[in-house]
């Protein structure tokens, strides 16, 4: 086709300024955010954030249909082709998993183009760490309370720094609809954020991590424990200033590890949970004996423990679990949950209850790991009610 | 070859005035490709924001990116009409689209079905549109974006359920039934009719009619003038979406016919217009063939019938039998209904090679053999009623419990489930009260389908 710039017509710039389609596309992919949304489970398994430092999560999502009455599929779909073609031929490629219902023009039922979303890690945390926090948090026994500036108001007068733009504009607009032909700005129409000083109860806490990566763990069992850790972690830091977090690994030893370390870590060999038990009492006897700070625990396995090994966790534990806030036990199970209680898991039912506060929960598949966040981190109520079973 | 198009613009008009084309006055305006694009997503210049037109938009533009499909020009019809040319068109495709829109001036401004509608307001839709869209701004401002969308989502879901056989400005039904007729009408009663006197007791009250008197098609209408409890700018969406339905319904149930009639006019004036520089007459005729090619370049058939070639056809096949006044006759008083089954005819199907075919469980199609009722039948089946179920509203309940009803033995089959219980969520938001709907299920057992107890 031939196509000469010089012939075609001028456009009217207009149609530059503003694009109601990608408005509605904006407006299609905020909804479709909400609804992904629901669906944090599935975003939190399938990221592979720890693996790769990223700090965004892609997850494939269906366009949104906006729905109308429909006729169920037909059962005998039919149409009308053109073309050389005799009654009896076949056309089409054939459909392998020979869906029926998929058939017929127009493709039924299927739901258009995927697209992937890609979510800030930041706001997978907001979502998934809603009204969660520390179970049993106490404040810290002691003196110093912290201090921080919050913004708070604003005021005429302040640092060239804090001054609201916005804020100052509409004072201005507010000035000249009731005087208009005065200056665009005076001094009058300024404001400043205010800073106000506020004093925080200082939380101290340290949590440890303490996973099993024996030979027994499979590569899949440790990559939910991680990924269970990870959103943990994650949270953590986000909703408390000041906290430690202990990573420590143990096969039939157990190592501390820094927490790039502890996310790449694998082992084999077998399970001894009384020394990565112990471990943790002698970092907290070692470190936090003076200061008293909140200290919790959360231990991932998949409850086999060598068999001699039984008395020697139990007293570990409850050295643990009576200096701890709360002690958490994670179990990871291949597929269904298991019918009879594993080793590792009657000690903790045993000991936790009498020591201090704690629970317990199964992880059987990807989908799990957000309910098992929340399932720690929701209502001290539940911590209570579960020490005391 | 620096001509610009425009400058041909009079002289193709003489020519198809001479040729006996009748039209409105056509306002012509290059667009770039991307407002193209908007237009063919929600059918007008300028409508109403939905959600759901902007994952339309992103699919044509893939689909445009891959080259799937090009838009040349789209028309409204009115008076002036208004034609936007995509600005990517060169010289030849727009001597050729220019004569195209002259077409379908031609058809819009004297079909029937699409006067009546004219007549009614969509002579000024573009304009319309437009307004409803800034209304809808409006409302976005005043109530919020999830209230409007709550509404849109309604009525734009129901956007295929009108009745045109009904005025645009439609009046309430009639508060009472109809005065029953005197039993006997002889003399007597005619003169004790005519006495004086206080009527007895009890023949004074009236009865009231139901609503609805009948089985309503027009659930757009319906919801915006029955609903207990709507508020009046959520009425006004409703109304403003089933005034644009207005305007498309006739461009849906002639779209063969029209885009044929289009075609031929276009290739008759390329094919007579001397004036044409002999390059661009042969780049417009090469840009012909494409639009109205039936099959894919390099396959040998299709499993769907390109409209512009079919419409082409017939028109063709119409004016070397019957005479151009003939076909004149038929571009105003038919359909696409009756258009193809009137002049589709078997010596015309076996030449364009059409053929039935029947889908088979692995996803492959088998063609079949069909008489030509049946070749009529498959391209109109899915044009019917809108191209959407015949759903009615058939009574509101003294609870205001609103009972639709799908007309299943007209459809073949029942609604699907899932997404009809969607559907009915919409409409509950709107008409706040319960919703259910009747339609049968697999086995052709009449089966309630309810909006959810929370929407």
């Amino acid at each position: 086709m031939s196509s000469h710039e010089q012939d075609r017509p001028a456009i009217n710039g207009w149609y530059e300024l503003f694009s109601r389609g990608a408005r509605d596309w904006l407006r299609h992919s905020d909804k479709i955010r909400d609804a992904v949304r629901e669906h944090l489970p599935q975003i939190i398994a399938g990221s592979d954030v720890i693996n790769h430092g990223s700090r965004s999560v892609q997850v494939p999502v269906r366009m949104l249909e906006h729905y109308r009455f429909r006729l169920r599929p037909d059962a005998e779909p039919s149409g009308v082709g053109q073309g050389s073609a005799k009654p009896g031929d076949v056309l089409g490629e054939p459909n392998p998993s020979g869906g029926a219902g998929q058939k017929g023009p127009g493709g039924r039922g299927r739901g258009g183009p995927e697209l992937m979303l890609e979510f800030k890690v930041d706001d997978v945390i907001d979502w998934l760490w809603e009204d969660l926090k520390l179970p049993n948090l106490q404040p810290k026994v002691g003196p110093s309370d912290e201090t921080q500036w919050k913004r708070e108001g604003w005021d005429r007068r302040g640092a060239r720094s804090r001054l609201d733009r916005r804020r100052s504009l509409r004072e201005s607009l507010k000035r000249r609809a009731s005087d208009p032909g005065s200056h665009a700005f005076t001094d009058e129409d300024l404001r400043y954020r205010q800073l106000a000083r506020r004093r925080q109860p200082s939380v101290n806490a340290v949590v440890f991590f303490l996973l099993d990566v024996s030979g027994s763990m499979t590569e899949r069992d440790r990559q939910l424990s991680k990924t269970f850790f990870f959103w943990v972690a994650a949270g953590l830091r986000r909703e408390y200033q000041s906290l430690d977090i202990v990573f420590v690994a143990h096969t039939t030893d157990a190592w501390e590890f820094n927490e790039a370390d502890f996310f790449k870590v694998t082992g084999t060999g077998g399970t001894v949970a009384s020394v990565g038990l112990a471990k943790v009492a002698d970092i907290i006897e070692a470190r936090y004996a003076s200061n008293a700070p909140n200290i919790y625990l959360f231990y991932a396995s998949d409850g086999d423990n060598a068999s001699d090994d039984a008395a020697a966790a139990r007293g570990e534990l409850t050295r643990v679990a009576g200096r701890a806030r709360y002690s958490g036990y994670v179990e990871i199970t291949a597929g269904s949950p298991r019918i009879t209680m594993t080793e590792t898991s009657r000690i903790f039912q045993d000991c936790v209850g009498k020591a201090g506060a704690g629970g317990r929960f199964v992880i059987a598949g990807p989908d799990d790991v957000a309910t098992a966040v929340r399932h720690f981190f929701t209502a001290e109520s539940r911590c209570a009610q579960e020490a005391s079973t | 070859m620096s001509q610009d198009w425009r400058g041909l613009v009079p002289q193709l008009e003489d020519l198809a005035r001479k040729l006996g084309l009748d039209w409105s006055p056509v306002i012509f305006e290059a667009v770039p490709d991307s407002f193209m694009t908007e237009i063919a997503v929600y059918g007008l210049p300028v409508r109403m924001p939905h959600w759901s037109f902007g994952a339309r938009y992103i699919y044509q533009l893939v689909q445009r990116h891959m080259g799937y499909s090009r838009l040349f020009e789209v028309v409204f019809p009115g008076n002036p009409g208004h034609a936007y040319l995509a600005a990517s068109n060169g010289l030849s495709d727009n001597i050729l689209v220019t004569a195209h829109v002259l077409g379908h001036a031609d058809f819009s401004k004297n079909n029937m079905m699409f006067r009546r509608c004219q007549e009614q307001g969509s002579a000024h839709i573009v304009e319309h549109a437009a307004s409803h869209a800034r209304q809808i701004e409006r409302n976005i401002e005043a109530y919020g974006q999830n209230a409007v969308e709550r509404v849109l989502d309604a009525a734009l879901s129901l956007e295929q359920y009108i009745d045109l056989d009904q005025a645009l400005r439609r009046e309430r039904y009639p508060e009472y039934a109809a005065t029953a007729k005197p039993l006997v009408d002889d003399a007597f009663r005619a003169r004790f009719a005519s006495l004086d006197g206080a009527p007895l007791a009890g023949t004074a009250r009236k009865a009231r009619a139901p609503v609805p008197p009948h089985p309503e098609r027009d659930l757009l209408w319906f919801i915006a003038t029955y609903a207990p409890e709507m508020e009046s700018w959520e009425r006004d969406i409703f109304l403003a979406v089933r005034e644009e339905s207005f305007y498309f319904y006739p461009v849906y149930a002639t779209q063969i016919m029209n885009e044929g009639w289009a075609s031929y006019w276009h290739a008759r004036l390329l094919r007579e217009a001397e004036f044409i520089p002999q390059p661009a007459y042969l780049d417009a005729i090469k840009c012909h063939s494409d639009v109205v090619r039936p099959i894919a370049a390099g396959e040998k058939s299709a499993l769907s019938v390109n409209p512009y070639h079919l419409g082409f056809t017939l028109w063709e096949d119409i004016v070397e039998r019957h005479g151009i006044a003939a076909a004149q006759r038929i571009r105003a008083e038919d359909d696409d209904f009756s258009f193809l089954r009137n002049y589709l005819s078997k010596e015309i199907a076996a030449d364009m090679g059409l053929f039935r075919y029947e889908g088979q469980a692995n996803g492959q199609y088998k063609v079949v053999a069909g008489d030509i009722e049946s070749v009529r039948e498959g391209l109109l089946h899915g044009k019917y009623n809108f191209g959407a179920p015949r759903v009615a509203v058939v009574e509101v309940r003294s609870d205001g419990t609103l009972v639709l009803e799908h007309d299943a033995k007209t459809d073949g089959r029942g609604l699907d489930v899932e997404r009809t219980r969607k559907v009915l969520d919409y409409v509950k938001s709107v008409w706040r009260r319960p919703v259910v709907l009747k339609t049968v299920d697999g086995a052709a057992k009449a089966v309630e389908i309810y909006a959810s107890a929370a929407a």
